[in-house]
């Protein structure tokens, strides 16, 4: 079989500029063919549907125990211990992975249901209340997972600011060294210091996700050394993603306030305009996998050991699966997008993050009958992340 | 050895299997009154990600489920093997498979699902009576690659009836084959102490009189060492692989379901939006509310009780024992 030439690109997909605005990036990597070689970092950058689609599945030839980053721990040793679920493959990513499944099943979560729509409701009222200008990035997106989230895992009250940088520097750290990282870098060891504390089972209040991970060592489903290392997983991965996933909804129905009218006259679409607003968004951009052997991919050989870079925005948004994929549409049926991922990794969290949304959005359509921007929104830079500094906004509250 | 990425389905909206039919690959004799079935996608495409430990279900016809091992290799996404014993006993699931089902033709399928996971170990003893080796083989070949101390106590009625004894051979010391015939029975009391070894995990299948022996050897030990699998022939209901149809209650639609199609298929082109994601009953993005009839359940994600309830169902895969379903949508 003849191929045609491997496509090759020196764009930088985290340099800042193309972090604010990637879609030029990605609508040029998706149009060079399936496989383009980026030869700054040396990896091979997938961007079409058809081709992340597949890479996200098949983790007998694309591994992630190598790392999910830039970095390949292969020959590098990782700036934390890997985790247990992301960082790591069959048979060893097995354990883990049931127990967190369960824990964080949509049928295990229906006892949350009730209180975080309540909660959602009394934070609508509270920013309300204040004022019908508002920073939607920080009064919703982040308050309400900050709200909900550390009470479900079972943390304790004190130290929880700790959660949002650290997230944000776990996910700077899967690129390359570059700033963003290196920003961060200060604070590394007073963070993961205190992050590391609030996983042992002394620090987690029952009947929490964490005192039912530590539960599931004691019944030897895991084992008592995996148990920190999985709740550390909830810890680095829950906030983060759900407060831009968040945003990500929030400034969609600023931009198109006629969805936001379909969403008022039938609030059961706030399922589909999360997952809708995840698909136009992808607030997880990118991760990398590392060919667990010499490969081919579209006809295009990989040597064992290369890392492979999926675009999960680019996927999301390839016109060759997505009927004018840049309109965010609550018509449309967003579902097999791979915003959560897909196949054993996919995202263990995303029923924690649907539900959170559904509470908000129904909270807010129930108060609120217009939503519009109030000046620019503000991007925060991170490697992974598609994340926002301020979503300015002012609302038109429901007369009562 | 370079291998191609296989392409995931691109059509339009919905896209995903329909109630999953493989197609018999293989079919091998490997002991006396016992074949091996490999079964793979009529479009080659991926089937759904399993866990040692864990089965899929057979829907055989004349409305019989029956439940096999899976026990191949993972790390080949594009094929399952079950091993199957002939039940002259049985209700004629097992006779089906040997005699009438052959190479080349399909069958329904559900799962896979797991209740019988492999946990971490430093140590496991595996027990195995019969065809209840076939959830183990996985088990083995992940302990051993994770460099666990591991030992395999396999008994049968004789050699000839004792499956994939080849396949055990290289494992050499670590396997004690004891057939019934040469032997007598298994002597749990030289192989499970009276006390428990708190760093020894003890997985067992086979034969009710051996797993009933096990449970009586090992009454007094912390719950979480000994992990068993029976396989109950449950016989909820028919299931069907043939038209039903569902009323959605909400919306106020009853439309018919094919057997070809899958709920959720239906239900979209009826123009009820129902978000899903894997489409393999493996994520439970879709899971549904059932107000009315019984689902026919072909997910890997409820457990007996849940299944047992009723009162939800994932579309994607799972579909009606009974004429008509009635969900929440």
């Amino acid at each position: 079989m003849t191929t045609a030439a491997l496509p090759s690109s020196d764009a930088d997909p985290f340099a800042p500029d193309v972090l604010d605005d990637p879609f030029p990036l990605h609508a040029a990597l998706r149009n060079a063919g399936p496989v383009v070689h980026l030869t700054r970092y040396d990896v091979y950058a997938l961007a079409r549907y058809e081709h992340v689609h597949a890479a996200l599945t098949d983790w007998q030839s694309l591994q992630s125990g190598a790392g999910v980053g830039l970095s390949n721990f292969r020959y590098e040793k990782p700036w934390r211990p890997p985790s247990l679920l992301l960082e790591a493959d069959p048979p060893r990513h097995d354990a883990p992975r049931a127990v967190l499944a369960k824990i964080l099943g949509p049928r295990a979560l229906r006892r949350l249901r009730e209180a975080w729509f309540a909660d959602a409701e009394k934070l609508v009222d509270e920013v309300l209340a204040d004022g019908d200008e508002f920073d939607a990035a920080t009064r919703l997106a982040q308050a309400f997972p900050l709200r909900v989230f550390p009470d479900a895992v079972g943390l304790p009250k004190e130290g929880r600011d700790n959660l949002l940088p650290y997230g944000d520097h776990a996910f700077n750290a899967f690129g390359p060294p570059n700033a963003l990282v290196k920003k961060g870098e200060p604070r590394v060891p007073e963070l993961a210091r205190w992050v590391g504390e609030q996983c042992r089972r002394e620090r987690l209040a029952a009947g929490g996700f964490g005192a039912q991970i530590w539960a599931a060592a004691d019944r030897g489903d895991i084992t008592h050394d995996q148990a920190p290392l999985v709740v550390r997983s909830l810890l680095t991965a829950g906030v983060d993603t759900t407060v831009h996933g968040l945003a990500a909804v929030l400034h969609a129905f600023a931009a198109h306030p006629d969805q936001w009218r379909r969403l008022r006259d039938d609030p059961a679409l706030a399922r589909v305009a999360f997952d809708e607003a995840v698909r136009w968004q992808s607030p997880v951009q990118t991760f990398f996998r590392t060919a667990a052997r010499d490969l081919a991919i579209a006809g295009h050989r990989i040597p064992d050991g290369s890392k492979v870079l999926m675009f999960l925005g680019a996927a999301n948004r390839d016109p060759r699966r997505w009927r004018d994929p840049d309109v965010f549409d609550l018509s449309r049926d967003p579902s097999g997008h791979v915003g959560f991922g897909m196949g054993i990794h996919q995202c263990v969290g995303q029923h924690v993050a649907r539900l959170e949304a559904e509470a908000l959005l129904t909270a807010l359509a129930r108060r609120v009958e217009r939503i519009e921007p109030l000046g620019a929104p503000r991007r925060h830079l991170n490697n992974t992340l598609r994340a926002w500094e301020s979503l300015p906004v002012r609302v038109h509250p429901l007369r009562q | 050895m370079a291998t191609d990425l296989p392409a995931p389905g691109t059509e339009p909206v919905p896209p995903g299997p329909a109630a999953m039919r493989l197609r018999v690959a293989a079919k091998t004799p490997v002991a006396d009154g016992v074949v091996a079935l490999t079964l793979t996608a009529p479009d080659g495409r991926r089937l759904p990600d399993w866990t040692p430990g864990s089965h899929i279900d057979l829907v055989l016809p004349g409305g019989l489920t029956r439940q096999y091992s899976l026990c191949g290799d993972r790390w080949d996404a594009h094929a399952y093997r079950i091993g199957v014993l002939r039940e002259p006993a049985g209700r004629g699931g097992s006779a089906y498979i040997h005699d009438v089902l052959e190479v080349g033709g399909t069958v329904a399928i559900g799962g896979p699902r797991n209740n019988f996971r492999l946990v971490p170990s430093d140590r496991y003893l595996f027990i195995a009576g019969g065809i209840g080796i076939t959830p183990l083989l996985p088990m083995i070949r992940q302990a051993d690659m994770l460099g666990a101390d591991w030992r395999l106590l396999y008994g049968g009625r004789s050699r000839a009836t004792m499956a994939f004894l080849e396949e055990l051979a290289p494992y050499g010391d670590r396997v004690a084959v004891v057939p019934q015939d040469e032997h007598g029975l298994l002597d749990l009391p030289a192989w499970l102490p009276a006390e428990a070894r708190a760093d020894t995990k003890v997985y067992c299948c086979g034969p009710a009189p051996l797993l009933d022996a096990v449970e009586r050897r090992c009454a007094a030990w912390p719950p979480g060492l000994l992990r068993t699998e029976r396989f109950v022939p449950r016989d909820t209901g028919a299931a069907r692989d043939e038209p039903f149809q569902v009323e959605l209650r909400r919306s106020g639609v009853s439309l018919p379901v094919a057997p070809g199609q899958s709920v959720l298929q239906a239900v979209s082109a009826a123009g009820v939006n129902v978000l899903s994601s894997c489409r393999q009953g493996l994520c439970g993005t879709c899971e549904t509310g059932v107000l009315d009839g019984v689902p026919d359940h072909r997910d890997s994600i409820l457990d007996d009780d849940e299944r047992a309830a009723g009162d939800c169902m994932f579309i994607c895969v799972s579909r009606a024992r009974s004429e008509r379903l009635v969900l929440d949508l």
